[in-house]
């Protein structure tokens, strides 16, 4: 009986324990901070956040799965480069460009992690420094910066506005939507749990486990890419030098989020969440001026290791 | 009896690394029997069943299958964070005319189907937050569900609770009614009578015994299942053991009253000192659970042990401290660290008292090793081989000779003597003789009756996570401890 | 044993010390002016603080764990070194090697008696650990200028660099560590295998706890050098990445993830195989690109041949 109230208590403070850290810091930054409530701060504060929450998507999935990938942020650099180098192509190749090869570096990562039983934290290691060095092959080392014609269409995916709110909002909010449906209301949303819940045991149940290791990792791939590709569309360039240590910022948010790292269970709505609490606090510490930017990554490595061993003592 | 099997099997061998798991097995399962598969372990019921299941390949023989298999084994295999309802459906999910998951139908059902079998947990709560009992009759559910005309149950009430077997065999004869028929693995004799029409009983891979089980009493079940073995009698005697050994002191060790539901329920035991204490029963009556509660790896709901009179922490520190050592039944497991060589692996315990501040002196290692790989006989190229390398018999001693030098006044065995060649398990019987004469307490855990008989002074008998019976001296024969363990009163054995 | 399994062995044993021999005649007879003193000694002087960061991390993975909080560690030894300067040297360092402790500390007590994943607990500090860093500098790269903390990173001894000499030593005494005392062989068991070195009844905790401490100074050490080679506290850039580079060379060096093994030689040669690489690409005028490209590919080789075979 011990587990059920501990499971219980588990299960309570994953749904509810970051929902109520982002509405209290939600609430007291409006009391404290008047240009925080400001229409003009929130949409920043969400187009901000549309990024993070793209690829976070795809972490999330593959954190459920009980593996990880680090290769996102080098990925997402690299996605947006191409998006800027296609766009003098026309919106297509802008768009299709990054697409394609963020999926084939996640498709390489998905078939080494299945295939070959390769530990996925040493897999994606390793394209983190492949997409990284692709990148800076196709920008002379870095130093060419791809501008993306003003009068192209693509500019506008970035920078087009629906009442004040950018596109990239939209794009995210549909694909947190979709991905919400597929992980819960699909087989294949079954599979990726039961895949990261006991995959012994799911492979007993018939579950394809290497499929859905593939396709996670295809799916991390392309959402980084698109995200890279979104970020380009928005700054009007590829720019080179984005992403380093994106993917701990992915992580993180999923982590607070209330997805477990060791796979079985998670949420795409507890993903947005984090999105929203590290951004908010993030957009908090800018306010108040005085207070260093760096803090941000202390409150989120602080964050990180209170959700962590909660759910790690809860489970006890 | 007109004949209408769902699963044939003729002739039957599979070997793995030259070992014979299956030997020219045959096998049928009627249409709708329920059919008992009973075996000690290493017998070879897993490999029968996976070859039933076609995991396996037999190396010769035939096997046909009229239907379609389902298998529910011992430990629960289904997601234990995903909800009840979603495990149960998880392939085959209802879905809305989107194609998606209809999750209220999904919950409907689910409740409906485990409300059968008597279960009224929340389908939406994860699996994990329910009774491992409740969990297996998921399982169950699932695996009845999937339209099966077999279903194979390894095991199923071994870790339930006697209210939730109840409910399982009650799930049982439902299948039974249904025309499903039913492999049914278990130790449990009580079980058994209950719900099986025929039995087969398999022991070191080979078939021994196929037949209604009604018509053979229990005793001669146990009997079938233990029986020795040809290849191991032996000119003078069966074993290596020598004679019995007395000593009229104090008991080194007391355990008393160790209870962790529902595995051990008050098991007590004491050792004096060079006495050898048996422990008999069948698989999954709680011997190695015993031995792991007075080593202080197993949480218990109460109990005490004491060592020369003092009580014993529980925790294997302490445990080893005291004088307490264990040598583990899963070799791979628990015991070999399989990188390391021979001679790092026999002084892992006793590492600190062979160095000086913290710096490990080679020469007294090599002294110790040697000293242990001569009295024990071990078989090295050289003490740097990797453990890993060593036959399983070689394995053993190495581990015996981790605990021997950690100069213990009690060592706990574990099945010391399985899976090891012969020549290398009379050396080791041997070796348990020659300990406890130099004055060391041991409790020896076997499945094979002929090793307790002749190797203990003493027999502890357990019978479903409880002491059946105390067996010393005269009463100390075979057919005194079949008795105790089919729970059938003898004349002289009664309970004290 | 098959022939195919016994190449296979020979191959994760000394796959990386082949490379090296190949890679050194491969650059003795194509690379201009390699064979130099003045070369080795730029090769060896930029390897040191990698091989010291990454003989903690060959302890941390020998027992099946991974600290990914290395480089922050670094980089709060770079934004520490600066505050205590001004009292000398040798409080400074004291102060960043503290740093590095109780930051190892932390580490092992979330994986050993919180029971986090080595991955998750270590990620915490990855994540925080810089921008810590960098609150204490409050954002800024600052100049040292005190002489005897630059002779560290610049000075001889014998005409040996002090920080090759340092990893020297600190390698052969890591070495010693795993191979003659009782902490490292209870390491060593731990890894491989955790269930039955409890059931031996040895410190697990005690052991973990510790090893990751080991790891954190080190890597405190590693940070102070770089800091006093760069001649400035610079926690932005101090170390990163470090904790990739580290795997890479201990991976590469033959001591598997899987733990219960760790190669202190192996560990050194892996770094000596990764600077060659480097070095040689740079040489031979190829891009930093491509050298990225290429480290990827040897990692996933090395950690492909060292897969655990069942």
């Amino acid at each position: 009986m011990t587990t059920l109230t501990a499971a219980t208590r588990t299960k309570v403070l994953q749904r509810q324990g970051s929902a109520v850290a982002l509405v209290l810091v939600v609430a007291v930054s409006w009391l404290v901070f008047p240009r925080f409530g400001s229409l003009d701060n929130l949409r920043d504060l969400a187009l901000q956040g549309s990024f993070l929450a793209v690829i976070a998507l795809g972490m999330t999935f593959v954190i459920i799965t009980g593996g990880i990938d680090l290769s996102v942020g080098s990925v997402y650099a690299l996605g947006g480069v191409l998006a800027a180098w296609g766009s003098q192509y026309g919106f297509l190749v802008a768009l299709a460009l990054p697409l394609v090869v963020c999926a084939g570096i996640g498709l390489v990562n998905g078939l080494l992690i299945a295939r070959t039983n390769m530990a996925p934290f040493i897999v994606t290691l390793a394209s983190l420094l492949f997409a990284r060095g692709l990148l800076l092959a196709i920008t002379d080392e870095g130093a060419t910066t791809y501008q993306i014609p003003p009068d192209s269409a693509f500019v506008e995916l970035g920078r087009g506005t629906v009442f004040g709110f950018g596109y990239p909002i939209f794009v995210a909010a549909a694909l947190c939507l979709l991905g919400g449906v597929v992980l819960n209301r699909t087989s294949s949303g079954q599979n990726v749990f039961a895949t990261g819940g006991a995959e012994q045991s799911a492979i007993l149940m018939g579950v394809p486990v290497a499929r859905t290791k593939i396709g996670v990792y295809t799916a991390s791939g392309t959402l980084a890419g698109l995200a890279g590709a979104l970020t380009a569309a928005y700054l009007q360039s590829g720019v080179t030098v984005i992403g380093v240590g994106t993917e701990l910022d992915a992580i993180a948010v999923v982590v607070i989020g209330g997805t477990l790292l060791t796979g079985g269970t998670g949420m795409v709505l507890g993903t947005v969440i984090g999105v929203g609490l590290i951004k908010v606090i993030q957009n908090v510490i800018n306010q108040i001026g005085t207070l260093d930017s760096n803090y941000q990554s202390v409150v989120s490595g602080v964050f990180l290791l209170v959700v962590v061993v909660l759910q790690r003592v809860l489970r006890r | 009896m007109p004949t209408d099997p769902v699963i044939e099997v003729a002739g039957v061998t599979k070997t793995f690394a030259g070992v014979r798991a299956l030997d020219d097995v045959d096998f049928t399962l009627e249409k709708g029997e329920i059919h008992a598969l009973v075996g000690e372990n290493g017998a070879g019921k897993s490999t029968l069943i996976k070859v039933l299941t076609g995991i396996h390949t037999p190396d010769a023989g035939r096997v046909e299958r009229h239907g379609r298999i389902s298998t529910i084994y011992q430990e629960v295999n289904l997601v234990p964070l995903m909800s009840v309802a979603a495990n149960l459906f998880l392939g085959r999910e209802p879905r809305t005319r989107l194609g998606l998951i209809d999750r209220a139908r999904r919950d409907a059902d689910a409740a409906a189907l485990l409300g059968g079998y008597g279960i009224t947990a929340d389908v939406r709560s994860p699996l994990g937050t329910l009774a491992v009992g409740e969990q297996q009759m998921v399982a169950l559910a699932r695996a009845v569900q999937a339209e099966a005309d077999v279903v194979i149950m390894d095991e199923p009430t071994s870790s339930l609770e006697p209210r939730e077997v109840e409910t399982l065999l009650g799930v049982v004869a439902k299948l039974h009614e249904a025309g499903i028929a039913v492999i049914y693995v278990s130790h449990r004799m009580d079980e058994l009578y209950r719900i099986c029409d025929r039995v087969t009983v398999l022991r070191d891979g080979k078939r021994v015994h196929t037949g209604s089980l009604a018509e053979l009493p229990r005793i001669e079940l146990v009997s079938l299942m233990l029986g020795r073995s040809v290849t191991e009698i032996r000119k003078h005697g069966t074993t290596a053991f020598g004679e019995d050994h007395h000593a009229d002191t104090e008991p080194v060790l007391e355990a008393r009253d160790l209870t962790s539901t529902p595995r051990i329920n008050g098991v007590t035991v004491s050792i004096r000192p060079g006495e050898v204490v048996g422990l008999a029963g069948l698989l999954g009556s709680g011997r190695t659970e015993t031995a792991k509660a007075i080593i202080g790896a197993l949480p218990l709901d109460r109990g005490t042990v004491l060592v020369a009179g003092k009580p014993v922490p529980r925790n294997v520190k302490a445990a080893t401290r005291a004088g307490i050592s264990m040598l583990a039944e899963d070799r791979k497991t628990e015991g070999i660290i399989p990188n390391l060589s021979v001679r790092e692996n026999i002084v892992l315990a006793a590492l600190p008292k062979l160095s000086r501040f913290g710096v490990t002196s080679r020469a007294k290692q090599d002294r110790i090793v040697d000293t242990f790989v001569k009295r024990l006989r071990i078989k090295v190229s050289s003490p740097e081989q990797k453990v890993s390398e060593l036959s399983g018999g070689n394995q053993q001693k190495v581990l015996l000779a981790r605990w021997l030098c950690t100069e213990p006044k009690i060592l706990l065995l574990d099945e010391p003597t399985r899976g090891i060649d012969v020549g290398a398990k009379a050396e080791v019987q041997a070796l348990i003789d020659e300990l406890a004469r130099e004055g060391l307490a041991v409790l020896l855990i076997s499945s094979e009756l002929d090793e307790l008989l002749d190797g203990a002074d003493r027999l502890v008998v357990l019978r479903d996570g409880a002491v059946a019976g105390e067996l010393e001296g005269a009463r100390l024969t075979r057919e005194h401890v079949l008795a105790a363990i089919a729970a059938e009163v003898m004349d002289d054995a009664d309970s004290h | 044993m098959t022939l195919t399994a016994t190449r296979t062995r020979w191959l994760q044993d000394n796959g990386v010390y082949v490379a090296v021999v190949a890679l050194l005649l491969f650059n003795a007879v194509f690379t201009a002016n390699f064979l130099t003193l003045g070369n080795f000694r730029t090769q060896l002087v930029q390897a040191a603080p990698v091989l010291i960061v990454a003989l903690g991390m060959a302890l941390v993975i020998g027992t099946e764990g991974v600290d990914l909080s290395v480089g922050a560690v670094m980089a709060l030894a770079a934004a520490i070194i600066p505050l205590y300067l001004g009292a000398g040297p040798v409080p400074a360092v004291l102060m960043a090697l503290v740093a590095g402790l109780v930051a190892g500390l932390f580490n092992g007590f979330l994986v050993a008696k919180v029971g986090i994943q080595p991955i998750v607990a270590t990620l915490a500090l990855l994540v925080g650990g810089r921008g810590l860093a960098l609150v204490i500098a409050n954002g800024q790269l600052v100049q040292l200028h005190d002489p005897a903390f630059l002779a560290l990173g610049t000075g001889d001894v014998l005409g040996i660099p002090i920080s090759v000499l340092i990893a020297v030593v600190l390698a052969v005494a890591v070495a010693a560590l795993t191979n003659r005392t009782t902490f490292g062989r209870q390491l060593v068991a731990v890894g491989g295998n955790r269930r039955a070195a409890a059931l031996a009844g040895l410190p697990v905790n005690r052991v973990l706890i510790g090893v990751y401490t080991i790891c954190g100074v080190l890597a405190a050490v590693s940070g102070v050098l770089a800091t006093s080679r760069l001649g400035a506290g610079d926690p932005a850039d101090m170390g990163l990445l470090m904790e990739l580079s580290a795997i890479t060379a201990v991976v590469v060096g033959g001591t598997p993830l899987t733990g219960g093994k760790v190669r202190v030689l192996g560990t050194v040669t892996g770094v000596v195989l990764m600077q060659l690489v480097r070095a040689t690409l740079i040489k031979h005028d190829l891009p930093d690109s491509i050298a990225q490209m290429i480290q990827a590919a040897i990692i996933v080789a090395a950690v492909y041949v060292a897969r655990e075979r069942r």
